[in-house]
């Protein structure tokens, strides 16, 4: 699949515009093409390259560093589930076992429905909730057994729906704001400022002479 | 009994929807910033230099110092460091979800003072509903004139851009942040130059702050960098937070007076960490996010300063404390800290992407049962190819801190619990399981 849709090449758009390179625009845009294919798709790194300038080499040169670009299909839901220092003396590895027989995938795997992928992630940032795991990155902890039973059947059910959002953790994220000021224009005004103000002080220094 | 302080940083916890503009605005949100805006930069630098308040991303950098090395130049750029990564540091992922605002402001008076043509935020990609609040907080600023073009009706103007992370714990090393900014894969810059105040985003100067540190200036700016500094003791100055984890009952954030309290009673006081679990007792504390060596019951008193921390041979770091009690396999414990620098190597320096992983193989198998006794010297001669004589401050052979962080609990571990390394070793299994 699949090069960015009408809709979704106007938001692209606009985040390029945000950056004086194009090329920092790769990573948000690897993020809006989960939001389409929860991975980021063959055509997507193409249509990235052309957007920001560069070639696919060098936009899955960079995607392929990152744990979230996914590189293949995903389930509907990514749980991710962290067994770092905080987590393990909680009970993390139990709770990916747990994830791993719930959700019916091994780690790296997905689920036979096609609705989860199981991963085995490192620190979520949330330490104070160990053990706990993310699905499509909202976070939840802690919990035992029957809190991922819970939560899978949740999941299923769509009670979790507007908690859990689809991929690509920009889907939510719109920026309202003007267009952006040009740098020029910024620098400008600060040189100007900066030069007045060393005049100023020149002139005290001669009237203090 | 230590009081616990959540005035400054922290002081919008207790608030419903504390991530509200509407909320922000009625508890004292952007008068910092138009106080700031009625000073000029170089008098708000003034201030933040006499406040003293060191970075709090984990390297304790004096945070206005920084700002001073800032080489002249019409071009420069803010980057806001929101890549909080450190293995048990929750603090920056709470005050990006729950006070955006206080992040945005400080944000703009950063980038006043230092003069900014734009600031960038860059906040780990995990962190989705931050993403979120964040943006939300930069709409709201466009909004009531605290961003665009003359800030407040003054001659400042400026533009602030979020910026997601995609998942990998380098990138908050400063230079590999503005790497991956640039679009690129996360792997730290060549030094020297040392500091991206001299050659930093796109190559222009650049000032990187953490989202802690910055979310400290509003009240700086409003308050004084005097009345800042009047908290704390020593090059420790006001509060910070610290995040508790592990095997106490009350894991959690709690704003502290810098020195003034010790791990001892963040541990173990009913109204902090609450202590142990019932019957365990303490058997080590990790004082600053796992790149910190471990340090030993006894040494628990020591308080919450950087400086008194680096005295006792370890570091304050992020200021994350992991509490382990005697139901823990030091074993394990070692070897799932070296396991993550292995997965978060980027693979530049040949001592650290080589290191790490044979190192997370000896550990694993000494932790499964088939170690060797000479598997433990095996250990440590890794660690001194990777930190020449195991040293601490550790010696550098990698182009970044990373490497350098891998002996810290691999090797301490060994020295302070050889005898469980070898009671692994002999049982032929893990004694805990």
């Amino acid at each position: 699949m699949s090069r960015f849709e009408q809709q979704v090449l106007a938001e692209a758009l606009e985040i390029v515009k945000l950056y004086p390179e194009r090329k920092s625009a790769t990573i948000p845009l690897c993020h809006l093409a989960q939001s389409m294919d929860g991975y980021l798709a063959k055509d997507a790194i193409e249509h990235i390259a052309e957007l920001t300038g560069t070639t696919s080499a060098e936009v899955y040169g960079t995607a392929s560093f990152y744990d979230m670009i996914q590189l293949r299909p995903v389930g509907k839901y990514v749980v991710g589930v962290c067994t770092n220092i905080a987590c393990m003396l909680q009970g993390g590895y139990e709770l990916l076992e747990e994830a791993e027989s719930t959700f019916g995938a091994a780690v790296g795997e997905t689920s036979s429905d096609g609705l989860f992928t199981v991963e085995e992630v490192e620190c979520l940032a949330t330490c104070d909730r160990a053990p706990c795991l993310h699905v499509n990155y909202r976070y939840f902890g802690p919990l035992n057994a029957e809190g991922v039973a819970k939560l899978k059947e949740d999941l299923v059910s769509g009670h979790l729906s507007n908690e859990v959002p689809i991929h690509g953790v920009l889907s939510r994220v719109k920026r309202y704001a003007p267009e952006l000021i040009p740098m020029d224009e910024i620098d400008d005004l600060r040189v100007r400022d900066d030069a007045s103000k060393a005049e100023r002080a020149a002139a005290q220094r001669s009237g203090n002479a | 009994m230590p009081k616990q302080v959540g005035k400054i940083v922290l002081a919008r916890r207790e608030l419903e929807n504390s991530y509200e503009l509407d909320v922000y605005l009625s508890s004292g949100g952007y008068e910092g910033l138009r106080k700031a805006l009625s000073m000029n930069p170089e008098e708000v630098t003034a201030q933040v230099v006499e406040s003293n308040i060191l970075g709090r991303g984990g390297a304790g950098f004096e945070a206005g110092r920084k700002w001073s090395m800032l080489k002249s130049a019409t071009r420069r750029y803010l980057v806001v460091n929101g890549d909080e990564s450190e293995p048990a540091t929750f603090k920056d992922h709470f005050l990006i979800e729950n006070d955006p605002n206080q992040l945005v402001e400080g944000t703009i008076i950063a980038a006043y003072a230092i003069g900014a043509s734009r600031a960038f935020i860059f906040l780990r990609g995990e962190f989705a509903l931050g993403l979120e609040r964040v943006q939300e907080a930069i709409n709201g600023a466009y909004k009531i004139g605290a961003l665009g073009r003359n800030i407040f009706g003054s001659t400042f103007s400026l533009d602030v851009v979020l910026h997601p992370g995609a998942g990998a714990y380098i990138c908050g090393e400063e230079t590999a942040l503005l790497e991956s900014l640039e679009g690129k894969r996360g792997f730290p810059r060549i030094k020297p130059p040392y500091f991206p105040a001299v050659i930093g985003l796109y190559g222009e100067p650049t000032i990187v702050n953490n989202v802690e540190t910055v979310s400290n200036l509003p009240w700086i700016v409003a308050n004084g960098g005097g009345a800042f500094k009047s908290l704390g003791e020593g090059r420790s100055t006001g509060t910070r937070i610290f995040a508790l984890s592990g095997q106490v009952k009350n894991p959690g954030l709690y704003e502290l007076e810098m020195v003034k309290t010790s791990f001892r009673d963040l541990i173990f006081s009913e109204e902090l960490g609450g202590g142990l679990r019932e019957g365990r007792t303490l058997k080590a504390v990790i004082p600053g996010g796992v790149s910190a060596p471990w340090i030993t019951p006894e040494q628990i008193d020591l308080p919450l300063g950087q400086d008194e921390v680096a005295k006792a041979g370890s570091m304050l770091g992020s200021g994350s404390i992991i509490a382990m009690d005697d139901s823990t396999c030091m074993v394990r414990a070692a070897w799932r800290i070296s396991r993550f620098f292995m997965r978060e190597s980027c693979g530049q320096c040949t001592p650290c992407r080589e290191g790490s992983s044979w190192i997370e193989k000896v550990m694993a198998r000494i932790e499964a049962g088939s170690g060797r006794e000479e598997d433990l010297d095996l250990l440590m001669d890794l660690c001194d190819n990777i930190v020449p004589g195991v040293s601490w401050p550790p010696a550098q052979t990698t182009i970044c801190v990373l490497g350098p962080s891998i002996p810290s609990s691999v090797a301490v571990g060994i020295r302070m619990f050889r005898d469980e390394f070898l009671t692994h070793i002999k049982e032929g299994g893990c004694p805990f399981d």
